[in-house]
């Protein structure tokens, strides 16, 4: 049995989450600032959950393909998208990124403002307040977002196949690989790569719950140390 | 603010993209283009993009293997899927070589935008329609014809609405004048894979399915191929993309698929070669 595609998801996942992360958080900061037009904007990064990944990934490749001005620009630099394992990244981030946007922005929302008009008083500034209140405050709910995002971007198949294709120990993750050996009627394969990829995902979700556990108490306990 | 916003956004995600993708080592299909501009003369290395049908996954990769003797400067890289979102890739400027569809509309449709090597497109395989049943079954079927006795509660076959060998299937029934007897005990897959399952379990009497399917499993027995006065032909066509930089080695390579050797390879996955 080849174990490219197991190699290959975890790296696109992981990238993927990584990015997402970044990109998640941040949309979610602008958005909770934003004073006119947040339903529009938050519609805009809702979108990618709510539209069948094949779409999504119909307009990656709209975008990314040769006959756009993206696509060409970046297949004169020699960093083509369309059927490279960089194709699966974008797909995943995309299709993982309102999980952790969305997250995020719940936590945001929901901190006591009470703690962010103390920040002011002192006269932190806006990035200040996010890095040293807002984050460190929202840290249980943006790690649930991750783990989130990662489950997602690893079982990521729709957007994936359109963008990167299926080039079996390239561009084939475990849930392309899925599909193909269904397609061919090679059921055992299928079975072995389901049974592979169900472990995965259920071991990333019970670490990440026994973390969120493990953070919960930690921080009870340190607040009982500054009484 | 909001355009402020989606500007800072979208610069986020472009200087992360490519900072993702500029160092890294391996950018395949770029290396593969520089190859390909540097391979003038034979024997040097060259690699051809082919985005086949879904379907055909099995048969391409020991034709592949076969193809490593007869070229060895040759990498074939294949890409699989529906033919309709191979279609989608190559109007949107995926670099392939060779398309290998399963159906004649999509190649049509790409003939059409006058993205194909016109000359170079064939009728490579054809597909037939078949019966099976359960390899146990003990109906002793002997033709469509019989789907309408009693003897069979339950068939299977694709849903007509939306899967392409339902539609066959319904076009068979159709001709034989026993549609509506059929269908009114048929359960509709929503695919034909699914469709073959049914069948290998047991759970229906009788299923309409291509003869390539038939041919991945030893769970059932194929009675008898549909008439075929009563379908149309289902025919696997192959050409080379106008934008192929290497087409010489791509037309040596939809050769070698005609030859007897490849022919073999593919009967034994169900196909025959197109007349």
């Amino acid at each position: 049995m080849d174990y490219s595609p197991l190699w290959l998801s975890l790296k696109v996942a992981l990238l993927a989450t990584i990015f997402t992360f970044i990109l998640g958080i941040l949309a979610a900061w602008l958005t909770v600032k934003l004073k006119r037009g947040k339903g529009i904007v938050d519609g805009l990064f809702t979108l990618p959950l709510v539209l069948p990944p094949t779409i999504v990934g119909f307009f990656l490749l709209v975008i990314f393909g040769k006959n756009s001005f993206i696509g060409e620009f970046l297949s004169e630099i020699g960093a083509p998208v369309v059927f490279t394992w960089v194709g699966a990244v974008i797909a995943s981030t995309v299709v993982a990124f309102p999980l952790m946007y969305r997250t995020a922005r719940g936590a945001f929302e929901q901190l006591d403002e009470n703690l962010l008009s103390a920040g002011r008083t002192l006269g932190m500034k806006e990035r200040t307040l996010f890095l040293k209140i807002m984050l460190p405050n929202s840290i249980p709910s943006i790690m649930a977002g991750a783990v989130l995002a990662f489950a997602r971007a690893l079982g990521e198949f729709g957007a994936t196949i359109m963008l990167a294709g299926n080039i079996p120990g390239r561009t084939q993750t475990v849930s392309v690989a899925i599909y193909t050996a269904v397609q061919a009627g090679n059921w055992d394969l299928a079975y072995r790569w389901m049974f592979i990829i169900v472990v995965i995902s259920f071991v990333t979700i019970l670490a990440m719950n026994a973390w969120t556990r493990y953070a919960a108490r930690f921080r009870r306990e340190s607040k009982r140390l500054w009484r | 603010m909001k355009k402020g916003l989606s500007v800072i956004f979208v610069l986020c995600m472009l200087l992360t993209l490519i900072g993702c993708s500029a160092p890294s080592p391996e950018t395949p299909l770029a290396t593969a283009a520089e190859t390909s501009e540097q391979s003038a003369g034979a024997g040097e290395p060259v690699e051809l993009t082919i985005a086949a049908a879904a379907s055909l996954t099995d048969v391409t990769a020991e034709i592949a293997e076969a193809y490593k003797t007869v070229a060895p400067n040759v990498t074939l890289t294949f890409t699989y899927g529906s033919s309709g979102s191979l279609q989608t890739q190559i109007e949107q400027g995926a670099p392939v070589d060779i398309f290998m569809s399963a159906a004649q509309k999509q190649m049509n449709a790409l003939q059409e935008q006058s993205l194909l090597l016109d000359s170079s497109r064939i009728n490579l395989l054809e597909n037939k329609v078949v019966l099976i049943v359960p390899v146990d079954s003990e109906l002793g079927l002997t033709s469509f014809k019989e789907l309408a006795s009693e003897d069979v509660r339950t068939m299977a076959m694709g849903d007509p609405a939306s899967v392409p060998a339902g539609q066959y299937a319904e076009e068979v029934l159709m001709s034989l004048g026993i549609k509506e007897d059929v269908e009114s005990k048929a359960n509709f897959g929503t695919d034909v894979r699914q469709v073959l399952t049914w069948v290998e379990s047991g759970e229906v009497d009788a299923g309409i399915v291509y003869a390539t399917d038939a041919a991945t499993t030893d769970k059932i027995s194929v009675i008898c191929e549909a008439p075929s006065d009563s379908v149309k032909q289902i025919v696997y066509p192959v050409a080379i993309l106008k934008e192929s930089k290497q087409s010489e080695t791509a037309q040596a390579f939809i050769d070698f698929l005609k030859t007897d050797e490849c022919a073999a390879l593919f009967e034994k996955y169900g196909f025959d070669m197109a007349k």
